[in-house]
C-alpha cells in the first residue's frame, strides 16, 4: 500500500535587533549569565513591556517577502504556563490576530517549483535558558535571553518529503539572512526548526495523526528525522496499529525520534489579550515605506548577475549564496575588476582561504577595491597570476593592498626585454640538452626551458614574454 | 507648644515652607511625632522611613535656600502604599510572598512626586495584592478607622487614606483598580480620586488586573488632589497604556462656578436598596449643587445589574497571570519545605498568598480555561463594553454623574470578613467606573448619626479630570460643614 506524508514547519527566528522585545537591554549572544538583564525582562513586580517598533518592521519584512497579508490590527496575547525559563510565568505572543498571515514561498526541488503555504508569522519574545550542569542538583537560570524578539514562521502542511522541507528551510535560512533580521545560527538558537509530520494512503482526503518533532539542532538533522518519523509512522500503520499524538524529540546519535510528551498532558495555555499593550497598528504608509527598503532577494540577484555580468548560471548561484558574498563581488566589480576574473578569485582561492580559516566574508580582511586591484595588475601584466596566487594569502593575512605588498616583496613581473634577452641566453647555455632537442623538433622541451627561467626569476618574469624571447632566441642560433 | 503642622494640607504646607515660614525639617519632624503619637492605634504604616525623610527635608531646604527651588509639592510629607515600587524600603504588596522584597527602581508616579519636592515618610497598608475592600487581607497588620477605632478604612487603600485623615501625612498615593481609592476615601473622610486610565503612567505599580488598576491620590481637599494630579499624570514611555494628552493646569479649575453644569443621578443607583443616611447626604449634596446653579437629569446606565460579575471575571482573569510571577524563582518567598521543582511552586505560592488572593487566582485561571473562555472571558469583556457604551450615552445628557461612593458607610471590623460576596457588592458603585475607564472622585458630604463619614462620588467623561474637580471645588466649598479632624490623640 502506498502511503504519503503530510508535513508542516515551524520556525523559531531569533530577531537581531539591538535591543529586546520589551526593554532596552542588549540581545548580545556571548555576555556572561544575567548581565544582559533588568526588571521588566525579569518579570519583576511593576514592570510594563514597551513594544520595540524594530521588532515589528522586521516582521513585516519577512511577512511581505513570504507574500503575506500583513494585518492592519493586530494584538499580543499572554500564553500562561510556569516554567523557571519563563519569567513572568507567561509569555507574550499572538494567538489570534499574528502579524502577518496567508502567504507563501516557491523551493526548487529537483529542478521543479514547489509552492509552499505560510499560514502565519507572529512576534513573541523567547525564554530564559535553563541550566543543569551547576553541580549539586542545582540548577540555574540565565535571563539573557528573556525576552529577545522571536519570529514563528508557521507553514500549511504542504510538504510531502524531508527534501523538500529541507529546500524551504535552507531557502528561508538564505531569505532571512539576506533580510538581515537574523543572525540565523542554529548553533547559537537564534533559529530553530519544528517539523509536524503525518502520513495517510495516497489519495485519502483526511489527515493521518500527527507526532511534532522538536529539539533538533541542524536542517540535515530536520532531513533525517523527518525521513525516520515519515518511515516509523508508516510501520506502525502497517502494523495495523495506530499513531499517538504526541511530542517526539530527535536523538541525533541514535537516529531516532524519542516520546517526550503526549496530548493528554499537553499545557492548556488559557492565551488571554495582553492588556499591557495597545494594539499594532500598521498602515500602508508604513508598509510601503518598509517594502521599498527591502533588499534584492537571491533569486532576482542571481538572474540579474547573469545577465548584467554575463555569468554562468552556477557561478551566479554560488556567488547570490549570501549577501555578504554577493555584495563583495559586486563591489569588487564596481571597484574596476573585470566580472569573470572576479567570480573567479572569490569563488576559487578567496572561499578556500575563508573556508580553510573558518570565517565568514563579511569579515575578510582583503578590502574588495583591494582584490579589484589585484585582478587589474594581473590583467595588465604587472603581476603573473601565479605571482597572484602567492600574493592573496598575504592580503588575506595582513589585510595590506596588493601595491604595497608587491613592492615590499619586490613581485613586479619582469617584462624588460633585453634583461629577459640574457637570461634566456644564459637559460639556454644552461641548459644545451633540452635546447638541441627543441632545435631538433621536440617542441616540448620548451616547457622545461621555460620553468627553467621563471626559476631563474623566482617567478617574476612575464610568462609570455618568456615564451616569445626563448623562442627568438633557440631560433636565432640555429 | 509647637505648631500642629501635619494639621494642614499640602498646599497650605509647600507655601509655608517656600515662603519661609517653616523649615521641610520642621514639618517632616511634626508628622513623625504625629506618628508616633497615634499610628499605633491606627496601624496606618507597614514601614516608616524616619530617618530617610528627614535628611530627604533637609535636602529640600538645602535647595530651596541655595538654588531657590520651586517645586509643586516642595517640603509636603506624602505616605505611599505598599503597592508601589520604592528604592526606598520594602515593596510587599503587604503579603507574605514579597516580604522583605526591595524593588530595584521607583515607579514613575513616585519619581514624579520626588522631583516635586515631596518628602516620602514610609509605605501603607493594604489588603493583600489590593484584594479587599477593607484592608482585612493584609498579611501584615488591621488599620482602623482614626473616626472609630472599631471600624474598618475601608480598602484596599485603607492604610493611605488613615493616614490622611488621622494627620499622618499630608497626601497618599493609592491604587484603585475597582475602587481601591474611593472607598477608602469615603470610609475615612478624605478626597480620593481615581484618574481615567490612561491619565497616570502604572509603572512601578504591582498589577493586579492591568486593564482596570489607575494610581490616584488621596487628600485633604480638592485643591490638593489638584495639585497631586497635575503633578503624577501624563505620558509615560514605560506605560504603553498612558495617553500621551497635555496635562491641564487642575488648579485652573478651582473657584469657578458650576451655574448651568448639568449633573447626572442614575436612576439603577438610586434604587430602594439605597437607603438610610448615606442616600440622606447624596441627596443633601446633591441640593447643594443645584443650589450653586446646577441642574440635575436623571439618567440611565441600564447594564449596572452585571457590573460585578464582568468585574470579577476580568480581574481575577488578569490578576491570575499578574500574579504568576511569584514563584519563588528569582525573589520573594520560597518554600523551605519544597524539594523538587513541581513542589517549589504548589508550596511556595500556597504558603505565600493569602486567601483571598488564592480565591482570585483559582476563578481566573478558571474563566480563561479552554472550553469555558468564550462563556466567561470573552462574553465579560462583550458586556464590558456595553457598560462604558452606558456611560457615554450618559454623558450626552449631563457633565458630571453624581452616586454614593459604596452603599453604606464604614462597617466593623470583622463584620464581613466571611462573607466575600457581601464585601464584593461594598464596590457596586465603584467598579463600573473602572470597566468605563473614566475618572471617579470620592469626597466627603456629611457624616452619620453615628460619626463615621459618608462620601459622595463625582464621575466625569474620559478624561475630563478638570470638571470633575471644579464641581468637587465648588461643593467643598459650599457644602456648610467642616470635615474637621477625627477624635484621636
Ligand atoms: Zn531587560
Amino acid at each position: 500500500m502506498d502511503y504519503e506524508a503530510v508535513i508542516g514547519l515551524e520556525v523559531h527566528v531569533e530577531l537581531n535587533t539591538n535591543s529586546k522585545m520589551f526593554c532596552g537591554c542588549s540581545t548580545t549572544f556571548h555576555a556572561p549569565p544575567n548581565t544582559c538583564v533588568c526588571p521588566v525582562c525579569l518579570g519583576m513586580p511593576g514592570v510594563l513591556p514597551a513594544i520595540n517598533r524594530k521588532a515589528v518592521e522586521y516582521g513585516i519584512a519577512v511577512g511581505l517577502v513570504l507574500n503575506c497579508t500583513i494585518s492592519k490590527w493586530s494584538k499580543m496575547d499572554r500564553k500562561n504556563y510556569f516554567y523557571p525559563d519563563l519569567a513572568k510565568n507567561y509569555q507574550i505572543s499572538q494567538y489570534d490576530l499574528p502579524l502577518a498571515y496567508g502567504g507563501w514561498l516557491d523551493v526548487e526541488v529537483d529542478g521543479r517549483t514547489k509552492r509552499i503555504g505560510i499560514t502565519r508569522a507572529h512576534l513573541e519574545e523567547d525564554t530564559a535558558r535553563n541550566t543543569h550542569t551547576l553541580g549539586g542538583g542545582d540548577s540555574g537560570v540565565d535571563f539573557n535571553r528573556s525576552g529577545v524578539p522571536l519570529l514563528e514562521i508557521v507553514t500549511e502542511p504542504d510538504i510531502r518529503s524531508a527534501q523538500e522541507a529541507y529546500a524551504y528551510l535552507t531557502l528561508l535560512k538564505q531569505i532571512l539572512s539576506y533580510l538581515g533580521v537574523s543572525d540565523c545560527n542554529m548553533e547559537e538558537g537564534s533559529l530553530r526548526a519544528e517539523a509536524n509530520v503525518s502520513v495517510r494512503r495516497v489519495g485519502d482526503p483526511k489527515l493521518g495523526v500527527k507526532t511534532e518533532i522538536k529539539n533538533v539542532a541542524s536542517f540535515s538533522g530536520t532531513y533525517k528525522a523527518i525521513e525516520y518519523e515519515i518511515a516509523r509512522q508508516i510501520s506502525v500503520l502497517s502494523r495495523g496499529e495506530s499513531v499517538v499524538q504526541e511530542t517526539r524529540g530527535w536523538d541525533p546519535d541514535r537516529g531516532i525520534t524519542v516520546s517526550q510528551r503526549s496530548k493528554e498532558s499537553a499545557h492548556d495555555y488559557r492565551y488571554f489579550p495582553e492588556p499591557d499593550l495597545v494594539p499594532i497598528a500598521v498602515n500602508d504608509e508604513w508598509v510601503e515605506k518598509i517594502r521599498a527598503s527591502l533588499p534584492e532577494l537571491p533569486r532576482a540577484r542571481k538572474q540579474r548577475f547573469v545577465t548584467q555580468y554575463s555569468l554562468s548560471e552556477y557561478d551566479a548561484g554560488v556567488l547570490t549564496t549570501t549577501r555578504a558574498m554577493a555584495e563583495y563581488f559586486e563591489e569588487t566589480v564596481r571597484a574596476g575588476a573585470p566580472p569573470k576574473p572576479a567570480a573567479n578569485w572569490i569563488m576559487g582561492d578567496l572561499q578556500a582561504l575563508l573556508t580553510e580559516s573558518k570565517q565568514e566574508i563579511s569579515s575578510c580582511r582583503i578590502a574588495p577595491s583591494d582584490l579589484a586591484e589585484m585582478i587589474i595588475l594581473i590583467e595588465k601584466g604587472t603581476i603573473s597570476g601565479k605571482i597572484a596566487k602567492d600574493l592573496l594569502p598575504e592580503m588575506f593575512a595582513t589585510g595590506s593592498p596588493p601595491d604595497k605588498l608587491i613592492k615590499e616583496k619586490n613581485l613586479v613581473q619582469l617584462s624588460d626585454i633585453s634583461e629577459l634577452e640574457s637570461i634566456a641566453r644564459e637559460v639556454i647555455a644552461a641548459n644545451p640538452g633540452p635546447a638541441a632537442d627543441y632545435r631538433a623538433g621536440k617542441t616540448k622541451a620548451l616547457g622545461f626551458l621555460v620553468g627553467q627561467l621563471m626559476k631563474a626569476t623566482q617567478g617574476r618574469a612575464n610568462p609570455k614574454l618568456a615564451n616569445e624571447l626563448l623562442i627568438k632566441e633557440l631560433n636565432k642560433i640555429s | 507648644m509647637a505648631k500642629e503642622w501635619f494639621r494642614l494640607t499640602a498646599h497650605e504646607i509647600r507655601d509655608a515652607v517656600l515662603g519661609g515660614a517653616v523649615s521641610a525639617e520642621e514639618v517632616t519632624r511634626s508628622f513623625l511625632s504625629r506618628i508616633e503619637q497615634v499610628d499605633s492605634k491606627v496601624c496606618a504604616y507597614v514601614d516608616v522611613w524616619r530617618d530617610a525623610a528627614i535628611s530627604r527635608a533637609r535636602e529640600i531646604d538645602a535647595r530651596i535656600r541655595k538654588e531657590g527651588f520651586r517645586g509643586a509639592l516642595a517640603g509636603v510629607p506624602i505616605s505611599i502604599k505598599d503597592v508601589l515600587c520604592t528604592k526606598q524600603g520594602y515593596t510587599t504588596c503587604c503579603s507574605k510572598i514579597l516580604r522583605g522584597y526591595r524593588s530595584p527602581f521607583d515607579a514613575t508616579v513616585v519619581e514624579r512626586l520626588w522631583e516635586a519636592g515631596a518628602i516620602f515618610l514610609g509605605k501603607t497598608n493594604m489588603d493583600e495584592f489590593a484584594m479587599g475592600s477593607s484592608t482585612e487581607n493584609s498579611a501584615v497588620q488591621l488599620t482602623r478607622n482614626p473616626w472609630n477605632l472599631d471600624y474598618v478604612p475601608g480598602g484596599s487603600s485603607g492604610g493611605s487614606a488613615a493616614s490622611v485623615a488621622a494627620d499622618e501625612a499630608a497626601c497618599s498615593l493609592g491604587s484603585d483598580t475597582g475602587g481601591s481609592i474611593r472607598q477608602p476615601a469615603a470610609c475615612c473622610g478624605c478626597v480620593g480620586l481615581k484618574p481615567t486610565y490612561g491619565r497616570v503612567s502604572r509603572y512601578g505599580l504591582v498589577a493586579f488586573a492591568s486593564s482596570l488598576d489607575q494610581i490616584g491620590p488621596f487628600t485633604k481637599d480638592v485643591e490638593d488632589c489638584a495639585l497631586m494630579l497635575g503633578t503624577i499624570a501624563g505620558r509615560d514611555p514605560r506605560d504603553s497604556t498612558s495617553v500621551d494628552l497635555p496635562v491641564p493646569d487642575y488648579c485652573q479649575a478651582l473657584n469657578k462656578d458650576i451655574k448651568g453644569l448639568r449633573v447626572g443621578m442614575p436612576r439603577e443607583y438610586f434604587t430602594e436598596a439605597l437607603g438610610g443616611e448615606v442616600r440622606e447626604k447624596i441627596e443633601e449634596a446633591i441640593r447643594s449643587l443645584e443650589k450653586l446653579g446646577a441642574e440635575v437629569v436623571e439618567v440611565r446606565l441600564p447594564h449596572t445589574e452585571y457590573a460585578i460579575a464582568v468585574y470579577y471575571i476580568i480581574c481575577t482573569a488578569e490578576a491570575s497571570a499578574n500574579l504568576a510571577r511569584f514563584d519563588g524563582v528569582r525573589y520573594g518567598y520560597r518554600s523551605p519545605r519544597a524539594t523538587d521543582m513541581r513542589q517549589m511552586y504548589h508550596l511556595s505560592r500556597s504558603e505565600g498568598f493569602g486567601p483571598e488572593v488564592r480565591r482570585r487566582i483559582i476563578l481566573g485561571t478558571y474563566v480563561l480555561s479552554s472550553g469555558y473562555y468564550d462563556a466567561y472571558y470573552l462574553k465579560a469583556q462583550k458586556v464590558r463594553s456595553l457598560i462604558r457604551q452606558d456611560f457615554v450615552k450618559a454623558f450626552e445628557m449631563c457633565d458630571v454623574i453624581v452616586t454614593p461612593t459604596s452603599p453604606t458607610p464604614a462597617f466593623r471590623i470583622g463584620e464581613k470578613t466571611d462573607d466575600p460576596l457581601q464585601m464584593y457588592l461594598s464596590d457596586i458603585y465603584t467598579i463600573s467606573v473602572n470597566l468605563a475607564a473614566i475618572p471617579g472622585l470620592s469626597m466627603p458630604c456629611g457624616f452619620t448619626k453615628g460619626g463615621l463619614p459618608v462620601g459622595l462620588q463625582l464621575l466625569g467623561k474620559h478624561f475630563d479630570e478638570m470638571t470633575l474637580l471644579r464641581v468637587a471645588d465648588a461643593y467643598e466649598k459650599n457644602r456648610g460643614f467642616d470635615i474637621g479632624h477625627p477624635p484621636i490623640n
